[in-house]
């Protein structure tokens, strides 16, 4: 406990803290194993008898605890056992197995304006934006620290000052019908994060109704392609009901039809063609997504052999299956895999060659991290492409046009 | 003479890398080989372990503490960093290794134009006071 203390201590200062916060919740990122310290690290809090001051959940693993298959050790071994190593230490120390980077999509999570600790990029874009908890983006252990003091340094995104935007994003401009599609949350999100950088954006243009799966894309891309901690939607996101609420002077950007298609381009480094692999689920699928999923296959098949992973966390799949879903999709030839993300290595199953995907994140990220290349689309242009093994473009998507 | 807010504790002395552009160190950075591992980094393929290395910033990610303190624990770490803007990844991730291993990684802070001016040094000397000694 000594050295949680000192951690959170010691980053206070280096921010600036006048004083430490209470937090209420925590989801660590330090159950995804990086390298020996990380064990070592978790092994050193259990022998010295820590203990977690506050509910605490854990992102994806390397390794599928429920799964164990995917990443067999053959293609790794020290990080494969490594990986499961660690998890089983973090189950020990008291955490809520929940393996997920989507925690938000649980019940009994965080509420607004709760202070909480988290370390996932996705997740505290959308905690702090969405939910309106407030956070700010902490790393590996001093997650972990902040789970078993109870406290947070007293600075950042937990400060009202810290969220006002800095840049007003205006996508009133853009046709309606356009800002309705599911793939423009990945787009704006994506085109939003490069404007961005580091800053708080607030972007105009969403609808009141919104669903939680678009705001999941945008928390996301933007994080993914910039470093956005918090963004606000004018009259979605809980503090910003108004421009007004969260912005005064700074820079404004009126999207185009342009920096859409730019967007596009950036996420699609694959030409169009024969598929080796479809991967959704980045960040990990939710019960909407696998109700439209279902909608969309209709009973067809996946092309033979052709793999195609959908990501979920543990408790979004048997709320699923409890409705049916994940017999049907398993069916339809579609794995559905926990406690894991596919876009880095060890490669689960076949991600290799030309893979089509409708996550900005995993767009953004697998090209280098498992050298594949990504054919980027809606979710529909997804199903209708693992049908036919290549890769189709919706005729009637403003995207193809 | 120059002085440097001290992120971490310690002394330290080495031949400095100075790096033209903010490193990750997941990611961009291998910590079994301490080589630099980004295609786009200007300094791929060069080797941090034993350096004081020079950079403005790190290029942040939440799995950087984790990869120092992998790095400090295999002995392929710097012997010191110092910055312009202050590190709290890789604060905590050498303050994690002191404790699990006993192995430091000496941290220091200090301003942009303090910073360029060690860029020209062959060899940096940090007193635990903060004290920063260029040389050569």
């Amino acid at each position: 406990m000594q050295l949680a203390a000192r951690l959170v201590v010691k980053s206070a200062e280096i921010m600036g803290a006048e004083r430490l916060i209470p937090i209420s919740f925590a989801h660590l990122d330090a159950c995804f194993y990086t390298g020996q310290a990380h064990v070592d690290f978790v092994r050193f809090l259990i022998e010295n008898g820590a203990s977690l001051a506050v509910e605490t959940w854990t992102n994806n693993g390397v390794v599928s605890l429920a799964d164990p298959g995917l990443r067999p050790r053959v293609e790794d071994p020290e990080m494969v056992e490594g990986a499961a190593t660690l998890m089983h230490l973090y189950e020990r120390l008291g955490t809520r197995p929940t393996w997920t980077c989507a925690p938000y999509q649980l019940p009994g999570g965080p509420k607004l304006g709760d202070h909480i600790a988290v370390g996932e990029s996705n997740a505290v874009s959308y905690y702090n934006s969405v939910v309106g908890a407030r956070t700010n983006k902490y790393g590996d252990y001093l997650d972990v620290a902040c789970a078993l003091t109870g406290l947070a340094p007293d600075a950042g995104l937990h400060r009202d000052e810290g969220r006002h935007a800095e840049l007003h994003i205006d996508t009133t401009a853009l046709p309606e019908q356009w800002r309705r599609e599911d793939i423009f949350a990945h787009l704006i999100g994506h085109h939003a994060g490069r404007l961005s950088g580091r800053r708080v954006p607030v972007i105009s243009g969403l609808f009141p109704d919104t669903p939680s799966f678009a705001l999941k894309a945008i928390s996301s891309a933007a994080a993914s392609s910039g470093g956005v901690e918090l963004w606000h939607a004018v009259g979605v996101t809980p503090e910003a009901p108004e421009l007004a609420s969260v912005f005064d002077t700074g820079d404004m950007h009126r999207v185009s039809a342009e920096d859409l298609a730019r967007a596009h381009r950036d996420l699609s480094t694959a030409a169009d063609g024969p598929l080796d692999a479809v991967a959704l689920g980045t960040p990990h699928f939710g019960l909407v997504e696998f109700e439209a999923l279902v909608r969309l296959f209709d009973g067809r098949k996946v092309k033979a052999g052709l793999p195609m992973l959908v990501s979920t966390s543990r408790g979004v799949r048997e709320m699923a299956r409890a409705r049916g879903w994940i017999e049907r999709l398993q069916a339809s030839g579609v794995e559905v895999p926990v406690d894991v993300c596919t876009y880095h290595s060890p490669r689960v199953r076949g991600l290799t060659g030309r893979v089509m995907t409708n996550a900005a994140k995993w767009a953004y990220y697998a090209p280098g991290m498992l050298g594949v290349e990504v054919a980027f689309g809606s979710l529909k242009e997804c199903v209708e492409s693992a049908i036919r093994g290549e890769v189709w473009r919706d005729p009637a998507l403003w995207t193809n046009a | 003479m120059m002085r440097a807010r001290m992120l971490t504790a310690g002394s330290a002395e080495g031949p400095v890398l100075s790096l033209d552009e903010p490193l990750s160190f997941w990611g961009a950075f291998e910590p079994r080989t301490g080589k630099i591992i980004d295609v786009h980094h200007p300094q791929r393929g060069a080797c941090v372990k034993d350096t004081v290395l020079v950079m403005t910033e790190t290029r942040g990610s939440g799995s950087a503490p984790g990869a120092i303190a992998e790095a400090i624990r295999l002995g392929t770490a710097p012997v010191a960093i110092i910055l312009a803007e202050a590190d709290i990844n890789l604060a905590v991730g050498a303050e994690v290794a002191a404790t699990l291993y006993g192995r430091h990684c000496v941290m220091a802070c200090v301003t942009a134009e303090e910073l360029e001016s060690l860029r020209g040094a062959r060899w940096i000397r940090i007193a635990s006071d903060g004290v920063v000694t260029p040389a050569g």
